[in-house]
């Protein structure tokens, strides 16, 4: 049947249509790559190779701000996919080894709002919530703010995972009298481990990549990346922000390398 | 209190379901349920309640009752507010130029992303899902970088116009950037990767002996597509266009980047209530709720549609 319908399957034209949008998706990506090697301080004009603005990044005074960013960005986002992760796990657990109640599919609305709601909606809800109860925006506010909208990024791989995983092995440690904390820590969690990685890395890179709810819920002085790059921007592409755009990009496409890498090994 | 659990837990789970399934794992949804609800739930009812607020004049609001907001994004009042009432077109303008602007950026994915979907579903087991990683890659970038990428790249004295000029293709440079082009190509840009999955996966479960029996049946390649695999990736398909729709109509970055004052969107019209220096903060409210309004609506006949296909 396969080589039957390999013909049948084929469609002229369809290989270059996903060419070219291979091409527009990775064209400006690796344009941006390349002029960050350039040594010209003239954006357009080609100078010669060179690691200048990489070096004026790490090395001076005028980026020190986007080292803090950095930092700011790191940390908020470590900080906002562990809590993501721990409240989707559990979440997930209460969701699919719960039976049937009334008003799942209300609570399976709730905990994937935030993926519904558009994300400028949220950001102004947010804003006007935090002001409304005297709540200083800064660090602390952005922190919150991404948690809630990591939890359906970090609840639906591990909720796919959960649901492949068959009630036996639980039934089998609990008939050995393996405590309901012994079944999770020993049987249940190496079995979800793979769905709560992807779901930790998801949410990690979602909370990296915002821009429009860290803009709202920001306080004055504090700045991610995402924001303090907006704000150069706004003045014109520098070759520093086209340095540190090429770094970024290349930390997201090892974190998907690896996360692919890793998915594959999961399934042989 | 670990200790005494192995005795009591396996005496309630008499029946072997009853350890697996346990209605009181319920409460493991609680931390979810509060953490949405308090910081999402609850601050868009608190947005709707901003937008029938009156506003003050350096942001925030005075808590008096108003209709303010709404009443200044459907009538215009002339400058005094005391001419008689007609139709404000300016924000209904914005808020049409969006959905106009959201519906061309799904065709567009569309196009694209179905026959690169297809394309993909289609390969060999080996290499799909080699592919499947290429389209997604750029999705993992930071948006913002894209498409502060894609400004370089298409501006005026920018490298994409001057190797169009080297070559000789061109005369002089293409002016794309503050288009609705550049929009469009921003907006593609961001949100391909939404069409493409859920068509890719509606494609990879599609039984191909089905248009095996349509070609032996003397159906062309084409009316095949149309008659038999079309109808049964519809799913994928429209679950892709909401995907792809529903950030479109309040993008921020792509309109704010690539199109200019010209091209005007919803996003940076509410951005700019509260961020810029117009600062009407229940008007903002008001432009929230009537997006997330829309939103709502498209999602309601989804889900309707859903149900009803779910039903037959």
């Amino acid at each position: 049947m396969a080589q039957a319908s390999a013909g049948i399957k084929k469609y002229p034209g369809f290989l270059a249509v996903t060419l070219v949008c291979l091409l527009v998706l990775y064209l400006p990506l690796i344009v941006v790559m390349v002029y960050s090697f350039n040594d010209s301080a003239s954006i357009t004009r080609w100078g010669g190779f060179s690691f200048r603005w990489y070096h004026e990044v790490f090395h001076s005074a005028e980026n020190a701000k986007f080292k803090e960013a950095t930092w700011n960005s790191i940390t908020i986002a470590l900080m906002a996919a562990i809590a993501a992760t721990v409240i989707a796990t559990a979440a997930a657990i209460g969701m699919i080894r719960s039976g049937q109640w009334r008003g799942k599919a209300s609570s399976f609305a709730l905990i994937n709002l935030p993926l519904m709601v558009p994300e400028i909606v949220t950001a102004v809800a947010t804003l006007i919530f935090f002001s409304a109860i005297g709540f200083t925006t800064g660090y602390l506010t952005i922190l919150i703010a991404h948690c809630v909208f990591c939890i359906p990024f970090a609840y639906l791989p591990i909720a796919a995972r959960l649901q492949g995983v068959e009630t036996i092995y639980e039934q089998a440690a609990m008939d050995l009298y393996a405590t309901r904390w012994q079944t999770f820590t020993k049987v249940l969690l190496p079995l979800l481990a793979p769905g709560i990685i992807s779901g930790f890395l998801l949410a990690f890179i979602i909370s990296l990549d915002d821009f429009i709810i860290t803009n709202f819920v920001k306080g004055a002085g504090v700045e991610t990346l995402p924001t303090a790059i907006f704000g150069a921007v706004k003045q014109g592409i520098k070759p520093n922000i086209m340095a540190i755009s090429t770094l970024m990009l290349m930390v997201s496409v090892c974190f998907v390398t690896v996360s692919y890498l890793v998915g594959r090994l999961g399934q042989k | 209190m670990a200790g005494l659990t192995p005795t009591t837990s396996t005496g309630t789970s008499a029946t072997l379901s009853g350890s697996a399934f346990d209605p009181l794992r319920k409460r493991l949804l609680f931390p979810a349920w509060f953490v949405i609800g308090f910081f999402l739930v609850l601050p868009v009812l608190l947005m709707l309640v901003y937008s029938f607020l009156t506003k003050e004049f350096r942001g925030g609001v005075v808590w008096e009752f108003s209709t303010a907001s709404y009443d200044q994004f459907f009538f215009d009042r002339g400058l005094f507010g005391d001419e008689p009432a007609k139709i404000e077109w300016t924000y209904i303008t914005i808020f049409w130029r969006s959905i106009v602007q959201a519906l061309i950026a799904t065709v567009i994915c569309l196009l694209i992303g179905f026959p690169t979907a297809y394309f993909i579903a289609t390969r060999p087991d080996s290499t799909r899902n080699l592919w499947l990683f290429l389209v997604t890659v750029p999705y993992w970038v930071n948006l913002l970088i894209r498409t502060v990428s894609m400004k370089f790249l298409i501006r005026d004295n920018g490298p994409m116009n001057e190797w169009l000029m080297m070559v000789g293709l061109i005369d002089s440079p293409i002016h794309l950037i503050n288009t609705n082009i550049a929009v469009q190509l921003g907006l593609f840009y961001s949100y391909l990767p939404f069409m493409v999955l859920p068509v890719y996966a509606s494609v990879e479960r599609f039984n191909f002996s089905l248009a095996e029996a349509a070609a032996d049946l003397y159906a062309s390649r084409w009316t095949t597509l149309r008659r038999v695999i079309l109808p049964a990736v519809k799913p994928g398909i429209i679950a892709g266009c909401i995907l792809v729709f529903v950030p479109s109509l309040g993008a921020f970055l792509a309109p704010d980047l690539l199109g200019g004052a010209k091209n005007f969107m919803i996003g940076s019209l509410i951005e700019e209530q509260f961020k810029g220096s117009a600062g009407n903060w229940p008007f903002g409210a008001a432009c929230s709720m009537i997006l997330l309004s829309m939103v709502l609506l498209v999602l309601m006949v989804y889900a309707r549609s859903q149900a009803r296909a779910g039903a037959q």
